[in-house]
């Protein structure tokens, strides 16, 4: 079955292109900043210095490649979902160009210096502003396609959908909120133990918004387009969606244990983000039980392979997420390597691993034909897979490590390692770890090739037919 | 009806979303930065502190350094430098927070307490591998320019605090590197400090019990790397500090130093963070002609 003619998608071609081409940047400035942070006399310039360059590494991943992919993945399920074609696909367009100016900008205020510094929301004002207008003209396209559609049901990935629209807004919008000093520079408007609250609130639930609710719409919708099988349950797929977005937002503050932020916050936090384990767990087993039955597709159909691979990494990031919450845990690993362990098997293996297989599955099906090459994919997953499982584990590794030495103590109470020694002793894994940068971004490379291939195999005249 | 109509599932979404959002994080206000969590001794910034947070968040120091002292009794020891755990009160001038969620470098909520001066903060600063050879921080040797005062009095007016003229005559002929280390020094000390009182006074033994006991030796030696090392150099060979091997200054006299410093040079005191036992065996390995 080929795309109708009449769904626009000039646009969902042009944000996967981008967001490919910031996603690609976003891994080459990782590795350079974890080779930075093996070999110090690599921060060369100021611009080009580490506390500059992480930033650009995180916006490029999570706004470029992330929510860049998003914008193009809900144009395309909208559009099929509901059997309209795209409300405005001139905005469409018009929102292509405010990101990738958007996008542009902030690596280059950011490398200059100019950032508020909270993370995951490190944009100046101006752009923090233009941010905000290209997400709410996107969800206005959205949400319009939704609301002029041919087809009344509303399948389970719309919903997860429309909770994106307003979950990111809200908090993009709260997290932001500030008192501009001049153009490039603002002070948060919130003072200290608050600021800390109302950053973890939008921290948290930005992976809640940005880097679960979009990606599990968008599993949902390929994985029985994928495998012809329907999703599994679709009501558990309900139960666990309105489960999901209630108890995110109470969890913030487990970023924040041990620390000023009132006990009790911490502790709901705790309790809300083990409960989550339920509704995360849900998913992944709705995934799984629509796979009944063709299990050997694993081996067969490589689209299968990311998409369950990325369920998988979902499933165990939910598991290991809610173990990080409990206060005890958090005091071992916390400020230490084993969380960027944790962030990168979300971000390196759930959430790409998804757009890797969903990507394909659009080009292939918007060129009108099969994929360039099936053994470059496959190479192409393993890549990515061994790259990220090297990082992800040299990272737990050392942060155990990491975490062990620095509450260790003398039969006194004083300490028993200095500061550096528990540095000296993780400096060997910053090493391995670069190195599994390289492989991820050897098999990034070849998922670029593949792709373009693709679309050159799909324009030529010969498959015009197909 | 309600799976079927999008305005109304978005608006139920938008509550759903809301009920945590408002228990955990509007409520809060209520109590957070409130009369309770007030500590009389903090003061806000003066300007040149405000210009180098200003700097530190510019050069993204918070990507590596935390700023929060856990109520963890080894957080408290590597970190508190006598201040404790952190308190609420503490950063209601905070504008934004810089509390951080990594520690490649150690935590800075308290380095005001730290006993460094301007001069080994302008050299780390400068090369941190000169004084911590291990360290993975980038140099910031590009801080010694001028700084931008431009907006300085309207930075104060728009956070609300207090300056006075003379704080703005301050500014004057100042680099960035000075607002940096301005911002390092003010950081924890508005904290009351318990002291150790005793530790300053005389020795009880006037004479060092230690004396050319090759025992104490690597004790000693790690003692010196932690309080030492960082000034004098890894080898007693001297850096920022004089050379110390095999000084020939008497051990009183060295105990002396050791306790109460020597202001006018820069070296700090360290009786009360090490004590009379700790102190004598420096002494002892600094006079050692060993390797």
């Amino acid at each position: 079955m080929k795309a109708p003619t009449q769904y626009v998608d000039d646009s969902v071609k042009g944000f996967i292109t981008w967001s490919i081409i910031w996603g690609t940047i976003a891994v080459v400035v990782g590795i350079l900043i974890s080779l930075q942070l093996a070999w110090p006399q690599l921060n060369v310039a100021p611009y080009l210095t580490y506390g500059r360059l992480r930033p650009i590494h995180t916006n490029a991943g999570i706004f470029g490649w992330g929510i860049g992919s998003f914008i193009a993945m809900f144009f395309y399920i909208t559009q099929r979902l509901t059997k309209t074609p795209l409300w405005s696909p001139k905005l469409a367009r018009v929102t292509l160009w405010i990101f990738n100016v958007a996008i542009a900008s902030a690596a280059v205020t950011l490398a200059m210096g100019i950032n508020r510094t909270k993370e995951y929301a490190e944009l100046e004002w101006p752009l923090a502003v233009i941010v905000a207008i290209i997400w709410v003209l996107f969800s206005i396209n959205v949400f319009m396609t939704i609301l002029k559609r041919k087809e009344e049901q509303m399948y389970i990935s719309l919903w997860y959908i429309m909770a994106a629209l307003v979950g990111v807004t809200v908090l993009y919008v709260v997290n932001n909120l500030g008192m501009p000093l001049h153009l490039f520079k603002s002070y948060s408007a919130f003072a200290g133990t608050n600021d800390a609250n109302v950053q973890w609130w939008y921290g948290h639930n930005a992976v809640a918004m940005v880097l679960t609710v979009p990606p599990l719409a968008i599993f949902y919708y390929f994985l029985p387009k994928i495998t012809n099988n329907p999703i599994y349950s679709h009501r558990m797929g309900i139960i666990a969606f309105w489960s999901l977005i209630f108890m995110y937002l109470w969890t913030g503050a487990h970023h924040l244990l041990w620390t000023p932020v009132p006990d009790w916050i911490q502790t709901v936090a705790m309790a809300f983000s083990i409960m989550l384990i339920a509704p995360s767990q849900g998913a992944v087993i709705n995934g799984y039980m629509t796979m009944n039955g063709q299990w050997e597709k694993m081996k067969s159909n490589y689209l299968v392979k990311f998409m369950i691979v990325g369920i998988t990494f979902y499933g165990l990031q939910t598991l290991q997420g809610p173990m990080q919450s409990v206060r005890t845990f958090s005091a071992f690993i916390h400020y230490t390597d084993w969380v960027p362990g944790h962030v990168h098997m979300g971000t390196m293996g759930w959430v790409s691993m998804v757009l890797f297989g969903a990507t394909y599955y659009v080009t292939t099906t918007l060129s009108g034909t099969e994929v360039y090459s099936v053994k470059i994919a496959n190479a192409h997953f393993w890549l990515v897979l061994v790259g990220q499982l090297i990082y992800s584990i040299t990272m737990w590794i050392a942060g155990v490590q990491q975490g062990s030495m620095l509450l260790a103590t003398n039969p006194d109470g004083t300490l028993h390692y200095s500061f550096m020694e528990t540095m000296i002793a993780v400096f060997p894994y910053y090493k391995i770890r670069a190195l599994s940068g390289f492989i991820y971004l050897a098999g990034l490379a070849l998922f670029i090739y593949n792709i373009y291939k693709t679309f050159q195999k799909g324009a030529a005249p010969t498959a015009a037919k197909a | 009806m309600l799976e079927k109509n999008p305005v109304i599932f978005i608006i139920l979404a938008f509550v759903v979303i809301m009920i945590g959002t408002t228990i955990t994080m509007i409520a809060p206000f209520k109590w957070i930065n409130s009369d309770s969590d007030k500590i009389a001794e903090v003061k806000p910034y003066t300007p040149l502190q405000q210009e180098g947070r200003d700097l530190y968040m510019r050069e993204g120091c918070n990507n590596c350094h935390s700023q929060t002292v856990r109520t963890l009794a080894a957080d408290v020891e590597r970190y508190g430098n006598g201040g404790g755990f952190s308190k609420s009160g503490e950063f209601v001038y905070d504008r934004p927070h810089l509390w951080g969620s990594r520690r490649m470098g150690p935590d800075l909520a308290r380095i005001g307490l730290k006993p460094l001066t301007p001069a080994w903060h302008k050299k780390h600063l400068e090369n941190p591998q000169s004084v911590v050879p291990a360290s993975n921080m980038p140099s910031y040797a590009f801080l010694n320019k001028p700084l931008d005062t431009t907006y300085s009095e309207r930075k104060m007016k728009l956070l609300n605090f207090p300056y006075t003229k003379a704080d703005l005559d301050d500014l004057k002929g100042k680099s960035e590197m000075d607002a940096m280390i301005a911002y390092m020094r003010k950081l924890g000390t508005d904290i009351s400090v318990k002291k150790a009182e005793a530790a300053t006074q005389t020795p009880v033994a006037s004479t060092n019990p230690f004396t050319d006991l090759k025992a104490v030796e690597e004790e000693a030696k790690t003692i010196y790397k932690q309080a030492c090392a960082s000034c004098h150099g890894e080898k007693r060979e001297g850096t920022l500090g004089s050379a110390l091997k095999g000084s020939a200054k008497s051990d009183a006299e060295l105990y002396k130093i050791i306790s109460k410093g020597i202001e006018a040079n820069g070296m700090p005191p360290f009786g009360n963070s090490l004590g009379e036992q700790k102190i004598w065996k420096l002494v002892t390995y600094i006079k050692l002609d060993t390797k």
